[in-house]
């Protein structure tokens, strides 16, 4: 399995390589184009499939946001607002378009344009996703280390049962106990709301991030510990380690040197995943918490039945997501020892 | 054929090993509770009977929430509907999973491109996300509900399915019907789906486990089975302001949603373990496999 794994040495390998397609010379930089257009198409699909969900499903897009006292003239006014009287096609067409050049609509609830209402959010996500797909990912993985390298040890049980008991926890069950451990009723140390004044940084009041950041860490870590632990043994039993061992290597060299970089390509798949897993979590996240983000917009949009507030934002989140789908793909190959020599 | 016998096998395998034994128990604590709960409920779940907020006491052992409704009564009343929504939309997500996958297996070529490229589509959108877009326009129906969450189980689930039918369908007895002229349909679900059947009891306990999720998501956020009825998600969501004064009202659902998950995950976890033989979580070696699992809610 290892000895296949290294790239081809020397002069011989370098000119083999000259003679190989450009594809083969280049498969980081070739897979980046082709995952891209891929994505582009992907995205397509996906703003088609957004559209009809929200303008051709039974019920009608205007009465929704009217409700029913509406009277005929609003009824038609708002209509022709949103060009519910025109053929789909064409009121596919108005959005797209819109879309294509910036414009992404005016706000149902509130009459501003969806850009100045999701401008400044989309700011407040990301610093929360970051912060938290970092946290979460950086712990996850030395915990997964350390369980690895003493495996059967006290701390590898412990840490095992948490993981397990945390997986598949619902975001909401994480953040009501973290307001209630750490917020409410039995420390007081951070507020349980993260309301940050509009036009302020969320990273100059560092305390309002620390809850919904820490559920957020919580909720995508145990995935990651778990791959991580069991990738480690995986490459710890290998006949390399082995090798290494017989050579007399340190301990440490040999965890960090000769079995981490092959136990990281599949952590980093699933730290992509759980990159992905952040965008539909930060929807009950941000409620929870009243954090000005993406994920309280949609739900707030929702159930104001503001509809081209709500495709923009299902629509920024799908890009999110095949945005990070690429990266960590191209990340694991790069990671990844014995994909990355051209073959 | 054994088949019928093999997935009663896999499970009795799984309630004996002690994690099995454990997820089986807390999980089946919480669905009893939930089934038997209404009828066993001191008070209505819907009628004021005290005080907003009312801190426990001997008549209402878990005190009283928002409205002054009895805690207990509302909590052992709420739980059914949201799980007899999450088994629907279950059952829902892993047919339609089950059948695009095996089909996009078995037929190849532009089938599969074509399925395997819709699959992408439906994957970019997160499953909350997907569920709270269709229920923008139509309201929070149940119908909907179901359907949404289960259409955003399916994609996944065909993943799965396809990755391990692709190797049934090259198996020899798979040729040998083939050449008997056996219908395609036929020979997808009449041959190649038992040898499946580990794989879909553990995609079964995933599904189910994320659809309590989604859905307890979505009454937590307001979209869900709607008041005044009792449902744990949304008790905790109306209940929230009064955590200072009666923090029961909202720790008693939670309480039972996390049991419920845990005790679900790790029964899922411990077939998995049973069927595949692997001494590793379903989601590792899902993971390995290069198959996206935890891509949900």
């Amino acid at each position: 399995m290892s000895a296949a794994a290294q790239p081809p040495l020397g002069v011989s390998g370098a000119t083999r390589r000259r003679g190989l397609p450009w594809r083969r010379r280049h498969p980081i930089a070739h897979m980046a184009i082709v995952r891209l257009a891929l994505g582009v198409v992907t995205l397509f699909a996906v703003s088609v499939l957004i559209f009809l969900a929200t303008q051709a499903l039974p019920g009608n897009a205007a009465y929704a946001v009217l409700g029913h006292s509406a009277t005929p003239q609003r009824l038609h006014a708002l209509e022709a607002q949103l060009h519910l009287n025109e053929s789909l096609v064409a009121q596919y067409g108005h959005w797209i378009g819109g879309v294509l050049r910036g414009d992404f609509g005016t706000s149902l609830a509130n009459g501003e344009s969806v850009s100045a209402l999701i401008g400044p959010r989309i700011v407040n996500s990301a610093v929360l996703v970051f912060l938290a797909g970092i946290i979460g990912s950086l712990l996850a993985t030395a915990m997964g280390l350390i369980a690895a390298a003493r495996r059967d040890g006290w701390f590898d049980h412990v840490s095992s049962v948490g993981a397990l008991t945390v997986t598949a926890m619902p975001e909401f069950v994480v953040g009501i106990a973290v307001v209630i451990i750490f917020a409410i009723n039995v420390f007081h140390l951070f507020p349980a709301v993260s309301v940050i004044p509009p036009g302020t940084s969320p990273l100059s009041n560092v305390s309002l991030l620390v809850l919904p950041v820490l559920t957020l860490s919580v909720v995508i870590a145990p995935y990651i510990f778990r791959m991580m632990r069991a990738a480690m043994i995986e490459a710890l039993e290998s006949d390399y380690v082995e090798m290494a061992e017989l050579k007399g290597l340190s301990r440490r060299r040999i965890l960090l040197v000769h079995a981490l970089p092959n136990a990281l390509p599949p952590v980093i798949q699933v730290i992509g995943l759980n990159l992905l897993y952040l965008a539909g979590g930060i929807v009950v996240v941000e409620y929870i918490f009243n954090y000005p983000g993406l994920g309280a917009a949609l739900v707030a949009a929702v159930s104001d039945r503001d509809i081209p507030t709500i495709q923009f934002l299902v629509l920024m989140l799908a890009a999110f997501y095949v945005a990070v789908n690429i990266v960590t793909d191209m990340l694991a190959l790069w990671a990844s020892p014995r994909r990355r020599a051209a073959r | 054929m054994s088949s019928r016998r093999e997935w009663l096998v896999i499970l009795g395998r799984a309630a004996r090993s002690p994690r099995g034994a454990v997820g089986l128990v807390l999980s089946g604590l919480v669905v009893a509770l939930a089934i038997v709960g209404p009828f066993v409920a001191p008070y209505s779940p819907t009628q004021t009977v005290t005080a907003t907020f009312a801190t426990p006491s001997g008549a209402f052992p878990l005190g009283s929430d928002v409205l002054g409704r009895d805690v207990l009564s509302r909590t052992l009343a709420g739980g059914w509907e949201l799980l007899a929504v999450a088994a629907a939309a279950t059952i829902l997500g892993v047919s339609l999973g089950v059948i695009l996958g095996i089909s996009a297996a078995y037929l190849g070529r532009y089938t599969d491109g074509l399925i395997m490229r819709i699959v992408d589509i439906f994957l970019a959108f997160p499953q909350l996300v997907f569920a709270l877009l269709l229920v923008s326009v139509v309201g929070p129906k149940i119908w909907l509900i179901i359907v949404a969450v289960g259409i955003s189980h399916a994609p996944q689930v065909a993943r799965v399915l396809r990755s391990v039918a692709l190797e049934v369908c090259e198996r020899d007895f798979v040729k040998a019907v083939e050449l008997m002229d056996t219908p395609a349909p036929k020979v997808m679900f009449g041959e190649v789906l038992p040898n499946l059947l580990s794989v879909v009891m553990v995609e079964l306990g995933l599904r189910f486990t994320y659809s309590i999720l989604i859905i307890a998501g979505m009454s937590f956020l307001g979209f869900g089975i709607q008041p005044p009825a009792a449902n744990w998600g949304l008790m905790i969501q109306e209940n929230r302001i009064g955590l200072v004064v009666n923090p029961w009202a909202v720790i008693a659902p939670t309480a039972l949603i996390a049991i419920l998950t845990i005790g679900l995950n790790t029964f899922t976890d411990a077939v998995a373990r049973a069927s595949l033989g692997v001494d590793r979580p379903a989601d590792e070696v899902a993971a390995t496999a290069g198959i996206a699992l935890e891509t949900s809610a």
